[in-house]
């Protein structure tokens, strides 16, 4: 019997992945335990690849727009954004205020529905699914809004290089209106609901710590920095689109909560917040919504001539819902991009799972894992270039250089 | 202070009525085909399906009489679904292939491309005749 039950406390291995029910998307975990609580923490990403990048190099920037919607079924407008951002800045193609404006207003859209999402994703995790189909019901209204401002629900397909594809009538503007005042209603609600509630508290308030060091070293972005209490938003930091005209702050748990601990908790709170931050972003950019043109060329022959034309390096940044995401694109004269590299946000959040997850439980895994709301689809891209040829890396030299990666982060 | 917040919300939802879309009958028929039959007899009737988005993008049609055969729409096409047919210089859509994005919509000098409201696209066959568009 003793013998037995030294054996169980002796460090064993727990695999969790590729793909596995209490995963929102694919990721191998290899787990050390020790009885309940998790010692080490390894994982793999790498399990969704589609070449999307491949495909890119092989057609027009006007082309590859329409791929950038598909990266991410959430992120829609991020991806397109900062690619069109990048050619933009390649080929000096100045913006129509207008058409800053509507993407701005798109892209907090898809921040409040993302977040939503998340939060509703958060609540499942815990088990507490009546929460879970409460978040998802909110988050309708703003689907509804982007579908009718783009056409369809996801795969808005509205940025086009230089402006969007489609103007915001007066119409709309007035449903916009009263979305916003059904979120400014909600929001209440849904801070008690999330934040008050004893199972939540108990099962996020001190889970999954990641200090604001770690953070830092480990460059994590978007909310679950800031809910270390990193003062970082790309919106403040490097304005684009609208937001140098527009009044955003990084959001950082306040001190009525505590001030930042970096835990679930405080990633929960600073995206409810964000809720409340997108609702007066998109109200300031209706209010002071330029009218004009919405694209720099509206023809697309024109359009594409100068893409071709266009030479030179640049990199497109948003801040995304998960963080910042960025792309880079080299264009070299020719009608194809010669090299095109998405950095989604997650890529810098999943190195924060390893301090999170270490010394916590078995069962706190999935929430953990969740809190920084990873997008695997997202991230999973790698091409190297090395003296200028590049070769794609196999999904065994991908397990071996993240493993290697984490031997070093953990040394 | 920390509660159970979410019980009263809980207990108003046992009253009120579902969110989510019916669905076009109420509980699932014996046979489908029998119901079809039934509701264009006007014997019994459908919840309407929801309808979609102003600018929803749908399978894609072609006004062939229009069409010059430019082919500029196929150089915007991200998804190669564009064949150009140089008998008769005018081009055929893929609609398996199709994304959905309207880009060709929009490149068009003569309006010859648009998108229709129709999603319901779903068959076995890539090569269907609903699945082609020329
Ligand atoms: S809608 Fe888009 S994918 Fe479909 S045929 Fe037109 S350009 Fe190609
Ligand atoms: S762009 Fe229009 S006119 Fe030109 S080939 Fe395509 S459908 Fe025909």
């Amino acid at each position: 019997m003793s013998a037995e039950k030294a054996k169980k406390t002796v460090p064993y291995t727990v695999p969790i992945g590729p793909v596995h029910p209490a995963l929102k998307e694919p990721v191998m975990f290899t787990f050390g335990m020790e009885g309940e609580i998790v010692r080490t923490v390894d994982f793999a990403p790498g399990q969704t690849h589609r070449g999307i990048e491949w495909m890119g190099m092989r057609r027009n920037p006007v082309q590859i727009v329409h791929l950038t919607d598909r990266i991410c079924g959430i992120c829609g407008i991020v991806h397109s954004l900062s690619f069109a951002r990048a050619v933009e800045q390649i080929a000096e193609i100045e913006v129509p205020e207008r058409a800053d404006y509507i993407r701005t207003i798109l892209h907090e859209l898809e921040r409040i529905q993302s977040h939503l999402l998340w939060a509703g994703v958060a609540a499942h995790e815990l088990g507490f699914d009546s929460l879970f189909y409460l978040a998802w019901r909110v988050r309708e209204q703003s689907m509804d809004l982007i579908e009718n401002l783009t056409g369809n629900r996801v795969n808005y397909g509205i940025v086009q290089i230089g402006g969007v594809r489609r103007d915001i009538s007066d119409e709309q503007r007035a449903l916009v209106e009263k979305g916003l005042d059904y979120y400014q209603g909600l929001l209440d609600q849904m801070a008690t609901l999330f934040l008050k509630d004893s199972t939540i508290l108990m099962r996020c308030r001190g889970h999954g710590i990641l200090s604001g060091d770690d953070a830092r070293l480990l460059c994590t972005v978007g909310p679950t920095a800031r809910a270390s209490g990193l003062n970082m938003d790309v919106r403040q930091d490097y304005p684009y689109c609208a937001y140098g005209d527009l009044d955003v702050k990084a959001i950082l748990p306040p001190p009525e909560t505590g001030g930042p601990q970096g835990d679930v908790y405080d990633r929960i709170i600073v995206r409810l917040l964000e809720v409340g931050q997108s609702i007066g972003i998109i109200r300031q950019c209706l209010g002071q919504l330029p009218a004009g043109e919405i694209l720099w060329e509206p023809k697309m022959a024109k359009l594409l001539s100068v893409l071709k034309k266009a030479e030179g390096e640049g990199i497109g940044r948003v801040e995304a819902p998960r963080g910042e995401c960025m792309h880079y694109v080299k264009m070299a004269g020719k009608e194809a991009p010669d090299s095109w590299k998405v950095k989604a946000s997650s890529y810098s959040n999943l190195m924060s799972w390893i301090p999170m997850l270490q010394g916590e439980q078995l069962a706190d895994i999935p929430i953990i894992v969740a809190s920084i709301d990873p997008c695997l689809s997202c991230t999973d891209r790698v091409a190297v270039t090395r003296n200028g040829q590049s070769d794609i890396l196999t999904k065994e030299d991908l397990t071996r250089l993240s493993r290697e990666k984490t031997r070093r982060m953990m040394q | 202070m920390a509660g159970l917040p979410l019980l009263p919300e809980l207990v108003r939802q046992l009253f009120s009525r579902p969110a989510t879309n019916a669905f076009p009958s109420r509980h699932l028929p014996p046979s489908i085909t029998g119901f079809l039959a039934k509701v264009a007899r006007g014997e019994a009737t459908i919840h309407p399906p929801i309808p979609t988005p102003p600018k929803f993008r749908g399978k894609i049609v072609y006004d062939r009489e229009a069409c010059i055969g430019c082919s500029l729409c196929l150089r915007v096409c991200p998804a190669h679904a564009i064949e150009f047919i140089p008998e008769t210089k005018r081009v055929r859509i893929y609609v398996t292939q199709c994304i959905f994005c309207s880009q060709c919509n929009d490149v068009c000098p003569k309006n010859a491309l648009h998108m229709s409201h129709e999603f319901l696209l779903a068959t076995e066959d890539r090569y269907a005749e609903s699945q082609i568009v020329e």
